[in-house]
């Protein structure tokens, strides 16, 4: 055993990029349950997203390009959970379920042709003398401009629900789809325009995968990444902080683990590979102890005539 | 994956209506772990099915089901296929070993032929390819070529097969680099790219400037390449897109002449039950070409190894060798006999961290 070998800075550096994927689908379903409707097609939107993205910037040689059209993709496939939820009524639950398996395979159909080539690589951000900077500069300012759209975008949800009035509508919405209804708010518009968004920001942390962090395209490569960033919701009790910390938290274990293995630490692997979940969702139960709780609404049918 | 999959089931249930019409066809089934675009593993097993049709054209018809989850669900996928009027039956993954026996018991009639497992019954055979002997090659490239005298080691799961790569390559390691040391870092999957790009990432943060991997995705590949400066070897496949840097060489596995010899022995009714075990000397295992990023010596000598390998004049586990906790193993000039070389659970001295239990 010779923890020496591991490099704290670097350690947290390759967790800023790690956790990314998470936290852009879990901060796009954050607002989709904020505004009531429970989406569990976040994986399917994710791999869709991934694929699309890959597409994309194949073709155009712009990863850049390869985001917006990874956030493309997942809009447009949330569009199909859009009409399946507010415009047929069916069942939330059964609905995203669906959607996972429909964008899987769907992803897969779509990929055929992309399978073993190689994307443009995305360049990390040129942020100046600020990545001179001794320690800090290596784990806050070497990285691709997405690390940096994702944290700005977490920024933004909270800003956008805490403090103005259409993030108030949204929460309105969500708490009692009634009373905001009442009240004259356009319940199904809003929740359109959320679901929308979370399928944009589940695409864009698809694309993360199958652009930055793997770089390359093959099937079921979310492997699971979006129920984890649909868990994290929960367990961050709908706060977008939190979100941040659990998404770092995961993705700092993650890394964390890999390292202790590279450095023959004595405990088992196994216990080792469990840990990123299991202390992510002990310190967000731990967190979730004050009386914070689901949005009223969440995941029941709005129909104005009921 | 699911929608591939009630593809392939579809194209099954189509396989069985046309059947009735042309019955002196062989119908030979292939179930798969992996997707057949991993660029690896699963790759390969499809070029070898892809020779199949190749060699006898209209008097062959070959179906697949990949990305198969190891356990009950392979059953399910074998059963279908056997029901669908499979003749033969290849199942190419460590995980499917109890499947393929419950479901030969329920078809004595078709013929299995399980990849890299130990358990045979009158209707099942089991294939393997010696890959240990194509890993002392590149344990040799790599300990001659490693700077920071760190190798990481990505591996799958703590199964003989795996264990006895990482001897091998440590073994051939050693001889030209004494002060070589082994990192390994176990993935629990084969194939989870993010994950093979992770670990590939950390072992070379922590020092180690030759990647050798056990599991099937070129995603280590592609994070050498990032890093620089870093060699890999091509896993299963080729993997020759990452040639010459950082791919050096490659443990290629050529299913092929296996597949069609198969075939033929239904086709005779010759087919009995077999445990075949090939390596470079028969051509199952071949090793992809040395790029010129290996210096020419480095090169000749792994070549010369290559050779006295294949003609049978050297063993990549002769004696003397010691296990990890300083036990005498092999005697001098000894050689492992298969038996022990198929139960492998042990790491060879010189190796440092615990096998996962």
């Amino acid at each position: 055993m010779d923890l020496s070998v591991i490099n704290p800075i670097l350690l947290l550096a390759a967790l800023m990029s790690a956790a990314t994927p998470i936290l852009l689908a879990a901060t796009g379903e954050l607002v989709v349950e904020r505004a009531g409707v429970l989406n569990l097609g976040v994986e399917g939107m994710m791999i869709v997203g991934a694929i699309a993205g890959f597409i994309v910037a194949v073709n155009t040689g712009s990863p850049a390009l390869g985001f917006i059209g990874a956030a493309a993709g997942g809009a447009v496939l949330s569009l199909l959970f859009v009409f399946l939820t507010q415009v047929a009524l069916a069942n939330q639950v059964a609905s995203g379920l669906g959607l996972t398996l429909f964008g899987l395979g769907l992803s897969a159909l779509m990929g055929q042709s992309y399978v073993g080539v190689k994307p443009p690589r995305m360049a990390d951000l040129d942020l100046g003398p600020l990545s001179d900077i001794p320690v800090l500069g290596r784990i806050l300012f070497s990285h691709d401009a997405m690390v940096y759209i994702g944290l700005l975008i977490v920024l933004g949800v909270w800003a956008g629900l805490k403090f103005t009035r259409a993030g108030l509508v949204l929460r309105a919405v969500g708490e009692n789809h009634d009373a905001a209804h009442a009240l004259g708010y356009k319940v199904k518009r809003i929740r359109t325009l959320a679901i929308l968004f979370g399928g944009a920001c589940a695409g864009m942390g698809g694309a993360y995968i199958s652009l930055i962090r793997v770089p390359q395209w093959t099937e079921g490569m979310t492997a699971g990444v979006g129920w984890i960033a649909l868990a994290l919701v929960v367990f961050a009790s709908w706060k977008p902080w939190r979100v941040l910390l659990g998404a770092y938290l995961f993705g700092g274990i993650t890394q964390l683990q890999l390292n202790l293995q590279g450095a023959g630490v004595a405990i088992p692997v196994e216990y080792l590979a469990m840990s990123p979940y299991i202390v992510t969702i002990i310190v967000l139960v731990i967190l979730s102890a004050d009386k914070s709780r689901a949005p009223g609404s969440l995941g029941r049918i709005f129909h104005a005539s009921h | 994956m699911t929608f591939t999959k009630l593809m392939a089931t579809a194209a099954l249930t189509l396989g069985l209506a046309t059947g009735a019409f042309a019955q002196d066809k062989t119908k030979v089934g292939f179930v798969f772990v992996g997707p057949v675009g991993d660029g690896g593993w699963t790759y390969e097993h499809n070029q070898g099915r892809l020779a199949l049709e190749e060699e006898f054209g209209d008097k062959v018809e070959t179906v697949y089901v990949e990305s198969v989850a190891e356990g009950p669900d392979s059953e399910r996928v074998m059963t279908q296929m056997a029901l669908d009027g499979a003749d033969l039956i290849f199942t190419t993954s460590f995980g499917y070993m109890d499947p393929t026996i419950n479901v030969a018991a329920k078809f004595p009639n078709v013929k299995f032929e399980h990849a890299t497992g130990y358990k045979r019954a009158d209707n099942v055979s089991t294939y393997s390819a010696r890959f240990y002997e194509g890993r002392a090659i590149q344990g040799h490239i790599a300990g001659a070529m490693t700077k920071s005298n760190i190798v990481g080691y990505i591996g799958s799961f703590p199964i003989p097969e795996v264990i006895r790569g990482i001897n091998s390559a440590y073994i051939h390691a050693k001889k030209v680099n004494p002060d070589v040391q082994f990192k390994i870092i176990w993935a629990y999957t084969w194939f989870d790219p993010a994950k093979e790009a992770d670990a590939a990432k950390v072992l070379i943060e922590q020092g180690a400037d030759v990647i050798l991997q056990h599991t099937d995705s070129t995603a280590p590949q592609a994070a050498a390449q990032k890093a620089g400066n870093v060699i890999t070897f091509g896993q299963a496949s080729d993997m020759g897109q990452y040639a010459p840097l950082p791919r050096v060489s490659s443990i290629i596995d050529n299913w092929a002449p296996y597949y069609i010899a198969r075939t033929k022995a239904v086709m005779d009714g010759t087919w009995t039950s077999t445990d075949t075990w090939d390596g470079i000397g028969p051509g199952m295992v071949g090793i992809g070409e040395i790029s010129d990023a290996v210096p020419a010596e480095v090169k000749a000598e792994a070549l010369a190894l290559k050779d006295k390998i294949a003609s049978g004049e050297y063993h990549p586990f002769t004696g003397p060798l010691k296990k990890q906790d300083g036990s005498d193993w092999l005697a001098e000039g000894e050689t492992a006999d298969d038996g022990t070389l198929a139960g492998m659970n042990f790491y060879v001295e010189g190796i440092e961290g615990d096998i996962p239990q």
